[in-house]
């Protein structure tokens, strides 16, 4: 394999980020520099002209989720949506309801405004386990929601693993109780079908830069029919119905509704492509490699996001040997942490394998060769770390790493 | 700029400025989350300390004082929450017991402060809509330990605010001050030392930058108590994935506000033609402001009988660009905050138009506002021979 | 995080990975750290009748740092005495590799490596009369 077509480093890291698609960047340049206006201004075309693109990407967003326009909200990206969400949601309905229902494996963020509720403002949270495929059971989910509930929170699919959880099936187990039903779907939104009126979903997070768009911009459906409402978290000029306040930063929106519309257009074109270079990458791994263990279930997920163990061997040091790779152990967000992650053992991973987990994230740009060369590379660096792990030399000798009384430091 | 219209609303929000948009096109296709550690994600994360350092050095703050947000509304809010609620908690002193917001702030203030679970009250503005500091100093004597809020300088008239004279007497009363500084780079030197407040907002797209970013410069990171958790970036007090482009565009825009304040003579010369000639064609103008210190920029102003949606609207015909009131009202009909402070009566205030220069204004461009308004005030006197 | 050249040039050509019989009298070896942890190291010295060690072999799993660490001691201690070899310390294996913060464990985890093989070394030194040597993961585990 030659490295002749191909660009070094290799970009293989889409659950971190994407790269902006050439097509949103072209769409977006133009609200720079002749239709810079401030949409919220009335008297000139200026603002209009900028009205008019945040309205049409408004359109193109809710079109991607079968949402009306009237229900998106534009924010600063998932994260603020998360927060807004589930914050919002929960102190608005605080008095009637006080408990909130999440699951072990969400991202950081909705984790850490649960927590905040539940330390700072008196709400109950119940935080699911998962099972070892890393779904959520529906009859444990049942038992957690009480007509207490104000919220359940379960992401689409996981940061991590790609496992894609049941949405339909959660939302009517929230509904039956009264409870409202969040998604974060920051991982899902133009890699899965997601219908917001099929699925019953009642507030759906969403960010630009997972799926070609410009990072700094995101959105959250919030229902209006039975309506769904909240405090907002900024607030101010009252824009967006009052529930998110600022200036709407009209190019990102504009490069996050063209992104939407590319992503509705394509998805089963990209979902194809990738589903045939994920299987060409865990293939040619596996022809290759022995004890290498695929993290979360092997059918629900997208094909996007492999997740693998490769026993006895460090995922921060195949990182390294990797280097013009760019993979990630661990989420983005932690991993400058040493901790091994909190999703895989979740998952019941055992500690030891979860620091042998590399993410392998596979995009719209993904390429065959970029997907051959990456097969090389890691299994020449796997076999070269192999021969140089104590654990390996153990295991090979027959020797159950159980039976040794590890020290720890 | 396109030659065919004339924009005149830089305080709504301005045009990029094309070396901005030359590294936000760079840092939008470089990919890569700054939170990542491999190599993509580094590169990411020099783009956001590099804009950084510049954002830090406009205002003479230190990189580690710069808090990346949404924008400005997020800062102030942000802000003003935290100094209301954490601050106290985080330096074990009083906590504070109400805000005080001075008569002309911008919405985004006022709809934190009232959010906030205090009491709010709004500290009034002499007739030339300068805050009244006498009336601060008996307000803070008056209750507990205060959140004061001051802009720095008016969005609708361009009046500067004694911010630095406000601050030293908050801090006097134990209180705290927090200014929204949005309007002032590019066309007043702005200190973060020399002013002392203890948080200040900056937002990109008021100085050539894009929009959707925005800082709120800190005096200690202790005072912040952060709105968005779960992912640790901005050193936990502000999560999200960083809006690399348009922070580095922030970066630039910032480095290269430094160059417009030397040219605001210019813009001043400008400005004051500008309203030489407002007076020529209709002596009944009033403008707004005019005895205190102004931003150069900005002009507010108004002819008693023509409505300003009626000249707004005309002028736009005519390819001028101006505001009437705030842009940020979401097209509801109410006349300004600032003025109605000032104690501009209700149908004067409903006339007021707001012109406002920027970076890449020529006088090729007043002169086309001057044109379509006098011509505008032309039909009004052949309507109303007698108008008072 | 960007790292070192030193560190990336132990990284990328480690020296002396390999393994000595453990159960030869002149060999010590030292087992440390825990799979669960992310990182073990084993290290063997082979000392010669003059105490001089004249042989080192590493094998570990870890981190970059963790390796890098491992075969700069493993370079350090040979034509050392035993007793020489012992003075070594984290501190210095961490500076000369420029291991970033978050990394310094592993330089301590080197020098627990190179303690563990001594100690291996002189447990069978001073049983020399007896037949057989503890299994050396044990000693690991004290």
């Amino acid at each position: 394999m030659s490295k002749a077509n191909i660009q070094l480093p290799i970009y293989l890291d889409y659950q971190a980020t994407t790269p902006t698609d050439p097509r949103v960047v072209e769409e977006m340049l133009p609200y720079f520099t002749t239709k810079f206006g401030n949409p919220h201004s009335r008297s000139h075309s200026f603002g209009w002209e900028a009205e008019q693109g945040v309205e049409h990407a408004r359109e193109q967003v809710a079109a991607l989720i079968g949402a009306n326009e009237k229900e998106v909200i534009f924010t600063s990206g998932a994260t603020e949506s998360n927060n807004l969400a589930i914050k919002g949601v929960a102190r608005f309905y605080k008095d009637k309801r006080n408990e909130i229902v999440t699951v072990v494996t969400e991202h950081k963020c909705v984790l850490d405004a649960c927590r905040h509720l539940q330390e700072e403002e008196g709400f109950k949270v119940t935080y699911l386990a998962v099972q070892q495929n890393g779904i959520v059971d529906l009859e444990h989910l049942r038992q957690a929601v009480t007509d207490k509930t104000a919220l359940v929170s379960v992401m689409a699919v996981n940061n991590e693993i790609g496992v894609i959880q049941p949405l339909k099936e959660i939302a009517a187990i929230a509904h039956e109780k009264g409870a409202f039903f969040h998604t974060d779907a920051a991982q899902a939104a133009g890699k899965i079908p997601l219908d917001v009126e099929d699925m019953h979903i009642d507030l759906m997070s969403i960010s630009a830069h997972k799926m070609y768009g410009p990072k700094g911009v995101g959105a959250l459906y919030v229902r209006r029919k039975p309506r769904v409402r909240l405090h907002a978290l900024i607030h101010g000029g009252g824009q967006e119905r009052g529930m998110r306040s600022g200036t709407l930063p009209t190019p990102l929106i504009v490069g996050f509704g063209k992104a939407a519309e590319i992503a509705r257009l394509e998805m089963a074109k990209d979902n194809e492509r990738i589903r045939m270079l994920s299987d060409r990458l865990f293939n040619g791994i596996n022809n290759e490699l022995k004890d290498v263990v695929l993290n979360g279930d092997r059918a629900q997920r997208i094909p996007g996001n492999l997740n693998l163990s490769f026993s006895y061997v460090e995922g921060e040091s195949l990182m390294m040997g990797i280097r013009d790779i760019a993979v990630s152990s661990g989420s983005a967000c932690t991993s400058a942490s040493l901790e091994p992650s909190y999703v895989l053992r979740a998952l019941g991973v055992e500690e030891e394998m979860a620091h042998t987990s590399i993410r392998l994230g596979i995009g719209r740009f993904t390429t065959e060769a970029e997907i051959d060369y990456t097969v090389e590379t890691v299994v020449k660096h796997v076999k070269k770390l192999r021969e140089m792990s104590p654990l390996w030399e153990l295991v090979q000798e027959g020797v159950d790493l159980k039976s040794i009384q590890w020290s720890d430091h | 700029m396109d030659n065919r219209l004339a924009y005149l609303d830089y305080n709504a929000t301005t045009p990029v400025k094309p070396d901005v948009l030359a590294r936000v096109a760079e840092a939008l296709v470089i990919g890569g989350n700054p939170s990542s550690v491999h190599q993509a994600g580094r590169l990411a994360r020099a783009v956001v300390d590099q804009a950084r350092d510049a954002v830090a050095d406009l205002v003479g703050a230190s990189p580690e004082q710069v808090l990346f947000t949404s924008g400005a509304t997020e800062a102030n809010t942000l802000a003003i929450r935290s100094l209301a609620a954490g601050a106290a908690r985080a330096q074990r002193v009083c906590a504070a017991t109400r805000i005080l917001i001075s008569a002309v702030e911008h919405d985004s203030v006022v709809g934190a402060a009232y959010a906030a679970d205090l009491p709010v009250e709004e500290i009034p503005v002499t007739a030339a809509g300068v805050v009244d500091l006498a009336a601060l100093e008996r307000m803070l004597g008056a209750g507990g330990p205060a959140v004061v809020v001051l802009m720095l300088a008016n969005n609708e008239t361009g009046v500067i605010q004694p911010v630095a004279a406000a601050a030293a007497l908050v801090h006097s009363f134990g209180g705290w001050l927090h200014c929204d500084a949005v309007q002032g780079p590019g066309r007043v030197a702005v200190d973060f030392e020399a002013l002392a407040v203890d948080t200040l907002t900056l937002s990109s797209h008021k100085m050539g930058g894009p929009q959707g970013v925005g800082a709120l410069v800190v005096r200690h990171l202790a005072l912040v108590s952060p709105q968005f958790v779960g992912g640790g970036q901005e050193r936990g007090l502000r999560a999200g994935t960083e809006n690399v482009a348009g922070i580095a565009g922030f970066g630039v825009a910032a480095h290269l506000s430094a160059n417009d304040v030397a040219r605001s003579n210019e813009i001043n010369e400008l400005r004051r033609d500008l309203e030489v000639e407002l007076q020529k064609i209709a002596p009944d103008v009033r403008i707004f402001g005019t005895s205190a210190e102004r931003l150069p920029n900005t002009s507010c102003f108004a002819v008693a009988g023509v409505a300003a949606e009626t000249q707004v609207i005309a002028l736009d015909l005519a390819d001028v660009a101006v505001s009437a009131g705030a842009a940020c009202s979401s097209g509801k009909v109410r006349t300004s905050r600032a003025l109605r402070a000032m104690g501009v009566p209700e149908d004067t205030a409903s006339c007021a138009i707001r012109v406002s220069l920027g970076w890449n204004t020529r006088r090729a461009d007043i002169e086309r506002f001057l044109g379509a308004w006098s011509e505008l005030m032309d039909r009004r006197r052949r309507r109303e021979p007698k108008a008072a | 995080m960007a790292y070192g050249e030193k560190l990336i040039d132990h990284y990328e050509n480690p020296r002396n990975i390999g393994s000595m019989d453990k159960n030869a009298q002149d060999v010590g070896t030292g087992l440390v750290g825990a799979p669960a942890c992310g990182d073990v190291m084993k290290l063997q010295i082979k000392v010669s009748p003059e105490g001089i060690i004249e042989d080192a072999k590493f094998k570990t799993f870890g981190c970059g740092s963790a390796i890098a660490s491992s075969s700069l001691v493993t370079e350090w201690v040979k034509g050392k005495t035993v007793d020489q070899a012992e003075t070594i310390k984290n501190t210095e294996i961490a500076q000369y590799l420029a291991l970033p913060p978050v990394k310094i464990h592993c330089s301590v985890l080197a020098e627990d490596a190179i303690k563990a093989a001594i100690a291996d070394y002189r447990k069978k030194a001073g049983k020399v009369a007896h037949a057989a040597a503890d299994e050396p993961a044990k000693v690991a585990a004290e």
